[in-house]
């Protein structure tokens, strides 16, 4: 049974210059161990597709979804307090900057806490055990010291670990990761996912990666699932995906790793993620797509059944038929 | 902590000397001769006139009269009233009680009211609610306080008479100063109702006073935790499942908390110098009226000593601000 299973989820903006529609019937199913990449462009969706299932988007969105379900519990039937009761424990996601997702005002300490006074039944001196347990675990030395703190005090990849301790603070059965190393240094970057798979492989939690980072995906996820402009265009294991993308879109974004390049230049995608006024008809990826043709233009693409990675596309690539032609 | 307090503290002395200088030359600056003011209606003779001038040290150059004014600061004297004749430091003491009292009261009256509205009105922004608190706030800042307060003593003096029109206590209980606080020496005199009579003297010139703070603390409080509620670790805060009362009284209260404090010192300086129209209407004995009065009077020692008081209570009162932002946000203490 899948640990986290969403069906058919679409998100919308109010905003002044009309609706916007930024998560387009995605579908996200994790197992409960699996760790699963979330890859796109900036704007694919993904963050905001993990926000709705935390529920902690703004106001101005509007979420629908046909399944939205954890753990066989419904996430849209849960009232606000009961789905208090589970972000935070069960269910617990980092962002991407670090410095700015720690409130100044408070030691680290006290952050976390905070959080295990709301989620466990643990005294202070427990809670306190806790967090230097929690420290350690995450590599934070001297863990004493660190827990009286300041944010402020602390590097960039320090207040990361600190945010990761948060997180598994309760023991969540799913950690949703929302680009953990973007906005750190390249050697903090592997210390950080290390740090992640390392906790995933003792924990048995699931972990969803969000990234744009194709060498990440390959390092440390499981499954893959590609967003491209709120929808989701493939999904499959890291290993088929790389050998063989079934979606035009997955396929250009292999080309373009520096590592897979064949010639001087490297390929790019030309043209940018469509936005809120120039969505087009049909396919959303025609417009740069090499092999688009008049049908992906006009005609909204099926989704392609499991052995084709559920391509959202009209002609994926590496079809039985095509291999026998 | 005491190294930020210090540096803090070494900013008051070029503070306190700009502020004695332009004291002193406030004045001197008006028009008007106070000698000739104290003679009042029947003038007086040439050689009269020469002789209290020299009397008051008023023939000499003026950088040596400020020189004999500062020595006096210095060392505790702020001079003597021409019209009292009493110590300007005694005068200022007799009646900063009194203001305090009533500032004390308006700015709890703000905080108590305009913080929470703030905020509720922050987190159920474009509400009615918000609505109705903000417009009322820009009402409560635009309006003219003097009309304010004659409305309210027309509605709850004059037609409810629910608290009485003017002064600090009632003419039936009679007790020593001892602290200046209407409400301490009242309970101090043990008297039965003086208290409450007290209380009912203070309600309408708090209220008054407390109008135009209210609305600028409630503005601002609404802007700074509209700005707050968007950063991340608020997003951070209620990914760990904290309740909503948590999160915006917490984690956002305590970072809009700054600016708020700004206003809030800001507004607590100017209550420190004297409500002139409110107490002139209440007829509240403060150091606001006393200020006016001796201006018109070109009473040089009071304007002057009481210029200087005011301004070293609000610069205390600023240093208190920036303690708080360092309590509050240690960040700032680090800079």
């Amino acid at each position: 049974m899948s640990l986290l299973k969403i069906r058919n989820l679409s998100v919308t903006f109010t905003t002044s210059s009309g609706p916007f529609r930024a998560v387009d019937k995605v579908d996200v199913d994790v197992r409960p161990g699996e760790i699963l990449a979330i890859v796109g462009e900036s704007g694919s969706g993904k963050s905001v597709s993990m926000l709705a299932t935390m529920g902690l988007l703004p106001w101005t969105a509007t979420v629908t979804a046909d399944e939205m379900s954890f753990d066989g519990r419904d996430l849209r039937a849960m009232s606000g307090k009961a789905r208090r009761r589970l972000i935070g424990n069960d269910l617990a996601m980092i962002f991407q900057e670090p410095m700015s997702s720690l409130n100044p005002c408070f030691t680290v300490g006290f952050q976390i806490r905070e959080a295990l006074r709301k989620h466990t039944s643990l005294d202070a001196k427990a809670r306190h055990a806790r967090c230097i347990e929690l420290f350690e675990m995450v590599g934070i030395p001297a863990p004493e010291r660190r827990l009286k703190a300041f944010p402020h005090q602390l590097s960039g990849g320090m207040n990361q670990r600190v945010m990761i301790a948060m997180a598994i603070a309760c023991r969540p059965r799913l950690l949703i990761a929302d680009e953990p190393t973007t906005a750190l240094d390249v050697t903090i970057q592997a210390q950080i996912l290390d740090l992640l798979t390392g906790l995933q492989a003792e924990t048995g939690m699931g972990l969803i990666l969000i990234t744009h980072d194709m060498g990440v995906v390959a390092e440390t996820a499981e499954r893959v699932a590609v967003q491209y402009a709120g929808q989701k265009v493939e999904d499959q294991p890291v290993d088929a995906l790389f050998d063989t993308p079934h979606h035009p879109y997955t396929a250009a974004l292999l080309a373009a790793l520096p590592e897979r390049a064949t010639e001087r230049h490297l390929p790019t995608i030309p043209g940018v993620v469509p936005g809120q006024h120039d969505r087009p008809a049909g396919c959303l990826f025609s417009p740069r797509c090499k092999f688009a043709d008049d049908t992906c233009r006009t005609i909204e693409p099926p989704v392609q059944p499991p052995e084709l990675g559920l391509a959202l596309c009209h002609y994926p690539l590496h079809a039985p038929q095509e291999a026998k032609a | 902590m005491l190294k930020f307090f210090l540096s803090r503290l070494g900013t008051f002395i070029p503070t306190f000397l700009g502020v004695t200088l332009i004291s002193f030359a406030f004045i001197r600056v008006l028009p008007g001769d106070p000698i000739i003011v104290m003679a009042g209606e029947r003038g007086l003779s040439q050689e009269r006139y020469e002789a209290l001038r020299s009397q008051y040290g008023f023939d000499q150059p003026l950088y040596v009269q400020f020189w004999e004014y500062f020595t006096g600061v210095l060392q505790g004297d702020l001079g003597t009233s021409f019209v009292t004749n009493r110590p300007v430091w005694d005068e200022f003491f007799s009646l900063f009680p009194a203001t305090l009292e009533l500032s004390i009261c308006a700015i709890i009256i703000a905080i108590a009211l305009g913080l929470p509205a703030g905020v509720i009105a922050a987190v159920y922004r474009g509400k009615f609610f918000d609505r109705a608190l903000m417009s009322t706030a820009l009402i409560g800042y635009s309006m003219p306080i003097f009309w304010w307060a004659l409305l309210l003593i027309i509605v709850f003096s004059g037609n409810l008479g629910w608290t009485p029109v003017s002064g600090r206590m009632g003419l039936l209980y009679f007790f020593d100063d001892v602290t200046g606080f209407m409400l301490i020496d009242s309970l101090l005199s043990g008297q039965e109702g003086a208290f409450g009579s007290a209380v009912h003297h203070l309600i309408l010139p708090s209220i008054v006073l407390a109008t135009i703070p209210l609305a600028v603390i409630a503005r601002q409080t609404r802007s700074a935790m509209l700005e707050v509620l968007s950063e991340d670790y608020i997003r951070t805060a209620r990914a760990k499942g904290l309740s909503p009362g948590r999160v915006n009284g917490l984690h956002a209260l305590r970072n809009a908390m700054i600016p708020v404090i700004t206003v809030i010192g800001l507004s607590v300086g100017t209550l420190l110098a004297g409500a002139i129209l409110t107490e002139t209407i209440f007829s509240w004995p403060g150091i606001g009226k006393w200020m006016v009065d001796s201006i018109f009077r070109r009473d040089y020692p009071v304007v002057q000593g009481g210029l200087l008081m005011i301004a070293v209570m609000v610069m205390f009162v600023n240093l208190i601000v920036d303690l708080l932002y360092g309590l509050i946000n240690p960040k700032i203490r680090k800079r």
